[in-house]
Formats: C-alpha cells, sequence, structure tokens
C-alpha cells in the first residue's frame, strides 16, 4: 500500500521489540478467531434450523442452549478413533488434517481490519484460491484411503464439483481484480472506502456513470454466491456427502477427533467464502456509512458481521432447498454459470476500456 | 414445463469392472431394513436387487394360533404407518363370514379414520421422498401436522400408531365429545400446510429437476407387476377400489380418482406418483368433510360387537384401498375360533418388485428417489 500504516504486527513489535513474539500473536489470532467462530457457527446452525424447523433446537447445555457446541466438542473427543482394517493407514490418517490445514491456511492472507492482516502479500486472491483447491487433495484422500465404496463415489463426486466450480468462481474474482488493478485483498477493500455504493456489488467507486455496470456486478456476486456453495459442499450442492445416497460420502469411515477436523474444516471453509464474498462485494472492514462507525477497531466488527450475514445464507439455504443431481450439478456449472461468467468479465473489461 | 426430455446416460465405453454395492439395511434412505444390491458403472445403475426378509416376524403363521380378535394387534404392525387402513379389510372379511351388519355411526368412523389414516400416510410418504431429495425442513413440517392427526387417534383409541382399534362388528371404543370439530380444523391445517407443501418442495425447479421424467412406469409394466395404489394411479390408471369396488360406505360420497398425467415430465415418473399423493390428501379431506356432516353422533359403536368370533366353516377375500394400494386378506375359517389360514396381500411387496424394472439405467442419486416415490413400508413387505 501506498502509506505505510502501523499494523497490528508493527505494534506489537514496538512494544515487545521482538519479532517472534509478534509472529507467533498474528498467527494465532485468526486461530482464536477461528475456534470461537466454529462454536457459533454450529450453535447457529442448530438455532436456525430449529426456527426454520419451528423447532426449539437445543435447550438444555445451558441457558438456552448455548453450551451445545461445546459439548459436541467433547463428545467427538470421547468417541473411539476408528480406523478401518482395509484403510491404507497414513493416508486416512492424514486427510482430515490436511483438510482442516488448507482451510486454515486460507485464514492468512483474509484481512480482519485496516490494521489486521496476519500476512498481506499482494497475490492475496490467488492464495486463497491455491488453498482452496488444496482440499480437494484431503477429500480425494479421505475418500480413497478409507476403502469404502460409498466414500470412493463421494470423494469422486467433490472433485469433479469443486473443480468445475472453481472457474466460473475464478472468472468472476478476476473480474474483480480487473475492478480494483490487484489482488492484494487490502487494496481491493481500502478501495471500496467510503459510503456503502463505492461497494463493487455497486460497480466500485466511480462516477454516476457506473449504474450501466451495476446489473453486471450484481450478476457477479450471485454467480460467486451459487460457486461458492459448491465449493464447500453446501446445500443444493451437498452431492459429495449427500446423506440419502452415500451415508456420509468420504467421510463415511470417520469417527472422533478426524471427523471433528472434516467437520471444522467445513466450517472453516464456509467463512472463508463468506469473508471473500464481504470483501470483494461488500467492501469488507468498511463502515457502509462514510466516517459513521470507522476505523480499525470497528472495521473488525463490520468485516465480521458482513461475513455473518453470509454464513447466515448458507445455512438458510442448506435448511431450504433439496439438493441437485451429479449430472445437474455439472450442467450449471458448464451450461450455464461459465458462460454468464464470461459474459460479465467481457462487460466489466469492455467498461473499463471505454472508461 | 412438459418439453424436459428424459436424460439418457450412456454405459462405460470403456471395458472397466463394474461395482456392486451393498445399499442396506443400514442406510439412510432404505425406508426401514430393505438390502439392495446394486451393480454400478460409475454412477449409472445397471442392476438392482432387493434382498428383503430383515423384518420378518412369521406373521401369517403366528396368525394361526391366535383367536381373531388376537390377529389385529398383528395386523397394526404390518403396515405400521396406517394401521387403521391395515385393520379394516380384516375385520370387514370376518364381519362377511359371520354376516354382522355393522352400526351406520361406526362406518362412518372408520371412514373417516382411514382417511385421516390416508393423508398421515401420504405426509410421510412426500415427507421421505423431499428428506431423500435432501429437503430436510418440509419433512418436519409434515410431521407436525402428523402429530394432529396421531392426537385424534390418540383420544379413540389411546394408541399414537397401533391403535387395535377397528374390531370385528364396531369399534373398541367410542370418539370424544369434540370429534367432529377436532376432525375439522385438522383437515384446514392439513390444507394449510400442503400449499406450502407445494410451494417450497413439490413444485420447487430443483425438487421438479431431480424427480420429472425418472424412473417411469408404463402403465401395462405397472399391471403386469400388479402394482395398485398411488404407484398404480401414478402412470396413469384410474383404479381405485373405493371406486371400482366400493365397500362399506365409499359410494355415498363424492370424490375423485387421481392420476399421473406427465404434469412436468413423462406420465409414471416419480413426480407424477408423488404428486398423485399429495392430491389425494385433497380428495381425503373432502371425504371426510362430507362424512363429518353425514355422520350421526348417537349410537353405540360397540352395541353388534359378538359375544363370541366363531366364523362358519368357510374362507373369503377382502380387500380395501390402502394408502399404498391393495391390501386384501384371504381367510380360512374351520368353524373354531382361530383362522385355519390367513394370507395377505401385502401392497408394499408387490409394489416393491417393480423397483428392478424401473431403475435400470439412471443414475445412483436417482434409484433413491426411486425408492422413495414407490413408498414402501418394510413392515408389511417383510410381515
Amino acid at each position: 500500500m501506498e502509506q505505510q500504516i502501523l499494523t497490528l504486527y508493527d505494534w506489537i513489535v514496538k512494544l515487545s521489540s521482538s519479532n517472534l513474539i509478534a509472529l507467533i500473536v498474528v498467527i494465532t489470532l485468526p486461530l482464536v478467531f477461528l475456534m470461537v467462530y466454529a462454536l457459533v457457527a454450529i450453535l447457529g446452525e442448530l438455532k436456525i434450523s430449529a426456527f426454520i424447523q419451528e423447532r426449539l433446537g437445543p435447550m438444555r447445555t445451558g441457558p438456552w442452549g448455548i453450551i451445545q457446541p461445546v459439548a459436541e466438542v467433547v463428545k467427538l473427543l470421547q468417541k473411539e478413533d476408528i480406523t478401518p482394517d482395509a484403510a491404507n493407514k497414513p493416508l486416512f490418517n492424514m486427510a482430515p488434517f490436511l483438510m482442516f490445514t488448507a482451510a486454515y491456511a486460507g485464514f492468512a492472507v483474509i484481512p480482519f481490519s485496516s490494521h489486521f492482516v496476519p500476512a498481506g502479500i499482494n497475490l492475496g486472491l490467488f492464495y486463497i484460491f491455491a488453498m482452496g483447491s488444496l482440499a480437494v487433495i484431503g477429500l480425494v484422500m479421505g475418500g480413497w484411503a478409507s476403502n469404502n465404496k460409498y466414500s470412493l463415489l463421494g470423494a469422486l463426486r467433490s472433485v469433479a464439483q469443486i473443480i468445475s466450480y472453481e472457474i466460473p468462481a475464478a472468472i468472476v474474482i478476476l473480474t474483480i481484480v480487473v475492478l480494483a488493478s490487484s489482488m492484494n485483498l487490502q487494496v481491493i477493500n481500502a478501495n471500496q472506502g467510503g459510503w456503502f455504493w463505492n461497494w463493487y456489488l455497486f460497480g466500485g467507486p466511480g462516477t454516476a456513470w457506473k449504474l450501466i455496470i451495476i446489473p453486471v456486478t450484481f450478476s457477479m456476486f450471485l454467480l460467486y454466491l451459487v460457486a461458492s456453495l459448491a465449493e464447500t459442499n453446501r446445500t443444493p450442492f451437498d452431492i459429495p456427502e449427500g446423506e440419502s445416497e452415500l451415508v456420509a460420502g468420504y467421510h463415511t469411515e470417520y469417527s472422533g477427533m478426524k471427523f471433528a477436523m472434516f467437520f471444522f474444516a467445513e466450517y472453516a471453509n464456509m467463512f472463508v467464502v463468506a469473508a471473500l464474498i464481504s470483501i470483494l462485494f461488500f467492501g469488507g472492514w468498511n463502515s457502509p456509512f462514510g466516517d459513521f462507525m470507522n476505523g480499525p477497531i470497528w472495521g473488525v466488527f463490520w468485516f465480521i458481521s458482513k461475513s455473518f450475514v453470509f454464513v447466515f445464507v448458507q445455512i438458510w439455504l442448506r435448511w431450504t432447498l433439496p439438493r441437485l443431481r451429479v449430472d445437474q450439478l455439472m450442467g450449471v456449472t458448464w451450461k450455464v454459470m461459465t458462460p454468464i461468467a464470461f459474459i460479465c468479465f467481457f462487460a466489466i473489461g469492455l467498461w473499463l476500456m471505454f472508461n | 414445463m412438459g418439453e424436459t426430455k428424459k436424460v439418457e446416460f450412456e454405459y462405460s465405453q470403456i471395458d472397466s469392472e463394474r461395482m456392486r454395492l451393498n445399499v442396506g439395511p443400514q442406510h439412510p434412505s432404505t425406508h426401514g431394513v430393505l438390502r439392495l444390491e446394486v451393480e454400478l458403472d460409475g454412477e449409472i445403475v445397471t442392476e438392482v436387487i432387493p434382498h428383503i426378509g430383515y423384518l420378518h416376524r412369521c406373521f401369517e403363521k403366528h396368525c394361526e394360533k391366535m383367536t381373531y380378535p388376537q390377529v389385529i394387534p398383528y395386523i397394526d404392525r404390518m403396515d405400521y404407518i396406517c394401521a387403521m387402513n391395515n385393520e379394516w379389510p380384516y375385520v370387514m372379511g370376518i364381519e362377511k363370514l359371520m354376516g354382522i351388519e355393522v352400526p351406520e355411526k361406526v362406518e362412518y368412523i372408520r371412514v373417516i379414520f382411514a382417511e385421516l389414516n390416508r393423508i398421515a400416510n401420504h405426509q410421510i410418504a412426500i415427507a421421505t421422498f423431499g428428506l431423500d431429495a435432501g429437503a430436510f425442513t418440509p419433512f418436519l413440517y409434515l410431521f407436525r401436522d402428523r402429530e394432529f392427526i396421531l392426537s385424534i387417534f390418540e383420544k379413540a383409541s389411546g394408541g399414537r400408531l397401533l391403535y387395535n382399534y377397528y374390531w370385528v362388528g364396531g369399534l373398541a371404543a367410542d370418539v370424544h365429545k369434540e370429534f367432529k370439530e377436532d376432525v375439522l380444523s385438522i383437515v384446514k391445517q392439513v390444507r394449510e400446510t400442503n400449499k406450502e407443501i407445494a410451494d417450497l418442495l413439490l413444485y420447487n425447479k430443483i425438487f421438479i429437476e431431480r424427480v420429472a421424467n425418472v424412473g417411469i412406469l408404463p402403465a401395462d409394466v405397472a399391471i403386469s407387476y400388479g402394482c395398485s395404489g398411488p404407484v398404480a394411479r401414478g402412470s396413469g390408471l384410474a383404479f381405485d377400489l373405493r371406486k371400482d369396488a366400493p365397500y362399506s360406505i365409499y359410494d355415498r360420497f363424492d370424490f375423485d380418482v387421481v392420476t399421473g398425467h406427465g404434469e412436468v415430465g413423462t406420465v409414471g415418473d416419480c413426480f407424477d406418483r408423488n404428486i398423485v399423493r399429495f392430491h389425494e390428501m385433497e380428495q381425503s379431506c373432502r371425504i371426510i368433510e362430507q362424512a363429518i356432516e353425514q355422520m350421526p353422533m348417537d349410537g353405540d359403536v360397540r352395541e353388534k360387537l359378538p359375544k363370541k368370533i366363531r366364523p362358519p366353516k368357510g374362507e373369503i377375500y377382502t380387500k380395501a384401498e390402502n394408502p399404498k394400494g391393495e391390501l386384501g386378506f384371504y381367510i380360512v375359517s374351520n368353524g373354531t375360533d382361530k383362522p385355519e389360514r390367513i394370507k395377505s396381500r401385502g401392497t408394499s411387496f408387490v409394489n416393491l418388485s417393480v423397483l428392478p424394472e424401473i431403475s435400470k439405467g439412471y443414475l445412483f442419486a436417482d434409484l433413491i428417489m426411486i425408492l422413495g416415490s414407490v413408498d414402501i413400508v418394510l413392515g408389511e413387505v417383510d410381515r
């Protein structure tokens, strides 16, 4: 960035005069956040699904059931860690951790505030995408090593699905990169400062002429929302783990803490894509109302609340929609989403050329 | 919508090994303890072999050692989703053997309870069918409504699932005082929820994509396999025992036989079988409303109960329209208080036999949908 701002990292270096401590703090903070977030999201999923279905949800563990996620984690910790005899043990044991690592690695470049991003590299978007693709390896590993036909089918499905959905998602992201002329997530965020009409959802900062491209940016947002649902294997695209067909897909054979890792990775991925949506289209840590409640600390608030809205959308869709079939899912991505994404890309290119 | 074409899947050209997949008896979507041996080419189903018998309880043999009234609770446990409907053909058969005329009020209560149970059955069928497609929420909406129906049954019989309520010559107990109002309020609730379900699930674009043109059962195949109920009606056959061979007092009511006509795809696909159930719920509501209007509230439902049930020597086959199709009992009496032989024509058993025929060439995910659309209860398949 142009002007050097005092980041959290610099501030801790100043305080403790040690790079190592600052590094550890900066690395650990997202992990702490992830743990807390996972608990909140699990409770959220339980409660939101309950409200959608006119139930109460968990009510016994703590007031209003708020300790339920903790109870679930404790339960999973106590469970026997079963490794099937026929499984390929090293791969079987590695897969859940690879999945979680890939999901957690994505957090490295997510800017929580204008003054805090664990690693402010210039290829931020590219990096997130690379880490998202790494998760596929974990899936295949788990599916193949379990030596279970359901797991294998689930793994094969998910590879096909995730790879196909990366294409429209990547093109949409590329469009934003073209608009922002940067792959650094901090720069993309900083570009959208000011009032909410400067968000890329509304065409980014610019004159009133940008009204022309608002339909394009809106459709880009929808495309990315759908693609991100498919990438995180959530309904209506939860085919790899479609429980009515494949029991539990690639994690059929997993139990105890290894299953919890898969579970964790899914929730972490949900947050990563929700965070990306809020960064790319909704101004990330910028306040929607100009200078009102703007700043590094408020930035965390805005960023997390915007992301949680999209986590909520994912949960909401999951408990509302039925699931697509494999061939239909592939049809949607290759026949509908990819061409539309290309058209959007082309339209934005034209607009930039004549602007 | 009618122009959506059936997707034809090509078998792999590579000479690859086919995978034999064991689905069930412990699998989320086999609706009980059904085991399917499936041969897959990639994801395409090439062969389905159902293996049954995991819930076999020797129902027919047991009956030979039981007195006639003692058989009724066993019959409840056949198709435990719609136990009221199950009891009916059995008691009707013995009444015919013994020449008992049941009172008017009993007939009306039997009709109302049978139709309420039909609604409850179709609610479960649609709910689990949606669940197979991954829609969890409509499942709970329908189950919530079913609870109201079960409460009415509980008030009358004391049981929520297994009633032992239709007795030879009458009923186990009379209905409560506010029976009519309660039933009408349920009918209202069912209609409201059905509207919601139609929007949320049945006419959802994703759902239609999943079920249209899948598992097509042509009418002639349905006849040759002996399918009945919504499975046959989904293929366009207007076969309904309530109209074709009216028993009890069904000839007094005005209702339509719903058939599938390929609303969004081909006649006889999963959507048609399912939508037939959906519209039948409305027809059941109509029957209930008419029955409630005509039903006399005074009278003793137990006045015709015989002291001793010893049908004269002879045999009889009685059938009734179960929610799942034609349920028949062949009863042989030897003049004692125990039946010589009871043979039941299990609806689910007959309907299940068509599964291998209609599920070849579809994807594995479709197989689950086809199984769901046939709507079986393993308690009745295995007996």
